[in-house]
């Protein structure tokens, strides 16, 4: 069957700014953030929801870039690392994976990241095994996570005294 | 790994979705949380011409308590279930294995009628309906149709569910007074696709079992209820004797396969030692 695709407008919010485009529908969250806003900062690794490398926050909660389409955020807010970032909320994360080595290429730290905002946000004084649990999903082929899970707990505890 | 261009539609109600799957036919699926469906379309397994997207039927979405069973909306997402206290209370079973369905990410957007649609074989909540019998409603042309779950799982990835139909809830009957449930699974990270799972629930007197259920998943193309191995336990003390008489009868029950992650023969002896942990853990007095 020959199947003309009809492209589908979109408008969103994305680190607080508004965007309107015309999208394919195919067109996956991360490749729309990255290819068509310039956000680089979400990775694409495995693209099926695996390596956890593409994750944002979509009306609050993360997910896969790589599993949800462009089209499905439609009228919805998303936040990136780029803007979870420039915010300054997780400086003492940011902070604390730098200084305990939490990362070497840094491919995977923007999903890190992502994923521990929302951890420490769900539960501010996590185990070690809750944080390996709730990490389980996001791959980092340098550290062995040992690192990643000291600058966790370590943000944890001062946030805790803080 | 890009998906093979496809149309979009939106629709607000079932019964567009019946129009667009008649018009349509096997050219058309349906997108719920879209965390089993998005994969397979990025790897070109599936190349659907028409994509129908049913997150905006909000009437699919939440839990209700019916008196002596609850109602879960297909829409209701995996993370409202795990934080679920009507779930908590009342399907138990299910609360237990949430943690294992994948990870927080996906929980946050994959379904629960997603999950038992797409009906996996390594997929916890097919199992866990079919020992708790819960039941699949399916709604289609001809109106709304239930299916007990042991039913509604037919063959790898086939479910009772036909072209032009859509599932539109699921039913779990509440647990019984003096019932009690117990999960496990095995895999190679937290979260990944288990090699072997189990899903039981019995009645318990003290240690001893009655009305055991015990669903495997992972281990064949559907979940299989393994009968021999129920009516092995049935009524008997768990003791080391009617333990091992459970897991000799998994031999009968179970046709294990070997895979990359796993061989049939490994598959098996995770299959008896879940056994184990779990007529364990229902026995155990706390």
């Amino acid at each position: 069957m020959t199947n003309e695709i009809e492209q589908i407008p979109v408008a969103l919010t994305v680190n607080g700014e508004k965007v309107s485009k015309l999208i394919e529908p195919r067109l996956s969250l991360v490749d729309f953030l990255r290819n068509e806003l310039e956000l680089t900062g979400s990775h694409i690794g495995c693209e099926h929801g695996v390596c956890g490398a593409c994750t944002v926050r979509v009306n609050g909660e993360i997910v896969r870039g790589c599993l949800m389409l462009a089209v499905q955020a439609n009228g919805g807010e998303v936040e990136t690392i780029e803007g979870a970032s420039d915010s300054g909320k997780i400086d003492d994360l940011q902070k604390a994976f730098h200084e305990r080595n939490a990362l070497q290429c840094g491919f995977c730290t923007p999903g890190m990241l992502m994923t521990t905002t929302e951890l420490l946000a769900t539960n501010p004084d996590p185990s070690r095994e809750e944080i390996r649990e709730y990490l389980s999903g996001n791959y980092c082929r340098c550290t062995g996570y040992e690192a990643i899970v000291d600058a966790i707990e370590t943000v944890a505890q001062e946030r805790k005294g803080a | 790994m890009k998906p093979a261009a496809f149309n979009y539609a939106k629709p607000s109600s079932v019964e567009e979705v019946l129009g667009l799957l008649s018009e349509y036919g096997d050219e058309a699926t349906i997108l719920a949380g879209g965390q089993s469906l998005i994969p397979t379309m990025n790897m070109r397994l599936s190349a659907p011409a028409l994509v129908i997207d049913i997150n905006g039927l909000d009437n699919l979405n939440g839990i209700s308590d019916e008196g002596d069973r609850l109602r879960i909306g297909a829409l209701t997402r995996h993370v409202e279930i795990e934080n679920s206290e009507l779930i908590a209370s009342h399907a138990p079973l299910i609360t237990l294995a949430m943690p294992s369905i994948a990870h927080p990410a996906i929980r946050n957007r994959g379904t629960f009628g997603g999950s038992v649609a797409m009906a996996d074989p390594a997929a916890e909540l097919p199992a866990c309906l079919c020992a708790l019998d819960g039941e699949i409603e399916i709604t289609g042309q001809n109106g709304v149709r239930k299916v007990v779950a042991k039913d509604f799982f037919k063959e790898l990835y086939e479910t009772d569910a036909g072209d032009g139909e859509i599932l539109t809830a699921i039913e779990i009957p509440k647990i019984s007074a003096g019932y009690r449930s117990a999960f496990d699974e095995l895999a190679r990270r937290h979260g990944d696709y288990a090699m072997c799972g189990i899903a039981a629930h019995a009645k318990v007197d003290r240690d001893v079992l009655s009305d055991l259920r015990l669903a495997f998943f992972a281990v064949g193309g559907t979940p299989v209820i393994a009968t021999q191995a129920m009516s092995a336990m049935e009524g008997k003390s768990v003791d080391d004797e009617s333990i091992f008489a459970a897991q000799s009868a998994l031999e009968d029950d179970l046709e294990p396969f070997d895979d990359l992650h796993c061989s049939a023969t490994l598959r098996m002896h995770y299959a008896k030692e879940l056994t184990k942990r779990m007529l364990t853990t229902l026995s155990a007095r706390n």
